[in-house]
């Protein structure tokens, strides 16, 4: 079964690379970037008996692993 | 004193701080592999080095913080164990959650690798108590990640329980110097024990005067001074 997991700094973290990224989009001359946030995706090819189970576990790896929820929140994508 | 040091594969700070605590301690620390899943028996101080656990891959310590030997580095530091974590170190021990908060990339986005000054915001802990409350120290820093964050509410109990080891100041102690973005200058903390410290400089590098200064060495040195607990 295959899955993405969204890894996103939480709001009002100060993320330096998305600022870095939408000053660089202003130098390129695209107008109106209000604010860039910069996170990570994940794919995972994992054994599971059904999506359920397979969010479960993906779950427990966010929690244990995956991200740092001190900063970050994650979404589960089972495609 | 019976100090190890935790050697993750891409440590690089491991010997510095090895040769610095067997200097402190009068005896040779000890090299414990991150694969062992117990510590050494009668330890008073467990080091986690500075350099790039794992390659920092994922983030930085989240990688190292989950090996077999923090398990026991966990319950050694609830026994009331004394554990010092520098730099790459700090991010695994906020990453085992034995302190509080993240070290985000670096405001500036760059590298930083050069001489800071600290101010000394607390003599009462272990591993402060040889220097002088308020002194400003020189030692240096070499991160990309040591921007320090918290939630205002975790800061404000850092705050409350005089928990804030160092901060980054001017070489004359006044506000400013901060290399990294970090919140309220934050260079190191202590955990509610006060027997955990996790921080960005690297006393380690300046604790001897061969390698151009020795007010790392107090650390130490204050380390010395700490009672073993029952």
């Amino acid at each position: 079964m295959k899955a993405r997991v969204f890894v996103t700094l939480k709001n009002g973290v100060l993320d330096p690379q998305g600022q870095a990224i939408a000053h660089a989009l202003g130098s390129l001359g695209f107008d109106g970037v209000n604010d860039v946030r910069q996170g990570k995706m994940i794919e995972i090819d994992l054994d599971a008996a059904d999506k359920a189970a397979a969010e479960e576990t993906l779950s427990a790896m966010c929690e244990k692993l995956l991200a740092n929820t001190v900063i970050e929140n994650y979404r589960i994508e089972v495609l | 004193m019976k100090a190890a040091v935790i050697v993750f594969p891409g440590s690089n700070c491991d010997r510095d701080m090895e040769v610095a605590l067997t200097e402190a301690a009068g005896q040779p620390a000890l090299r414990v592999w991150h694969k062992d899943s117990e510590l050494p028996e009668g330890l008073d101080v467990v080091a986690i080095p500075g350099g790039f656990s794992f390659g920092d891959y994922l983030r930085c310590g989240a990688i190292g913080a989950r090996s077999p030997i923090m398990n026991s580095v966990v319950k050694f530091a609830e026994r009331g164990g004394l554990v010092l974590g520098v730099c790459n170190g700090f991010q695994v021990l906020t990453e085992t959650g034995l302190l509080p908060g993240a070290l985000m990339m670096n405001a500036g986005l760059k590298f930083v690798c050069r001489d800071v000054h600290l101010r000394v915001e607390t003599t009462e802990s272990p591993f402060t108590s040889a220097y002088g409350n308020g002194g400003v120290i020189r030692v240096p820093v070499a991160h990309h990640e040591g921007n320090y964050i918290t939630d205002d509410e975790t800061l404000a109990v850092l705050r409350g329980e005089d928990r804030i080891a160092f901060t980054y100041c001017q070489p004359d102690g006044s506000h400013g110097g901060n290399p990294n973005g970090a919140m309220a200058d934050i260079a190191g903390i202590l955990s509610p024990n006060r027997r955990i410290l996790g921080m960005m400089p690297h006393p380690e590098r300046l604790s001897d005067s061969a390698l151009g200064g020795t007010d790392g060495k107090l650390l130490f040195r204050s380390l010395l001074d700490t009672p073993v607990p029952a």
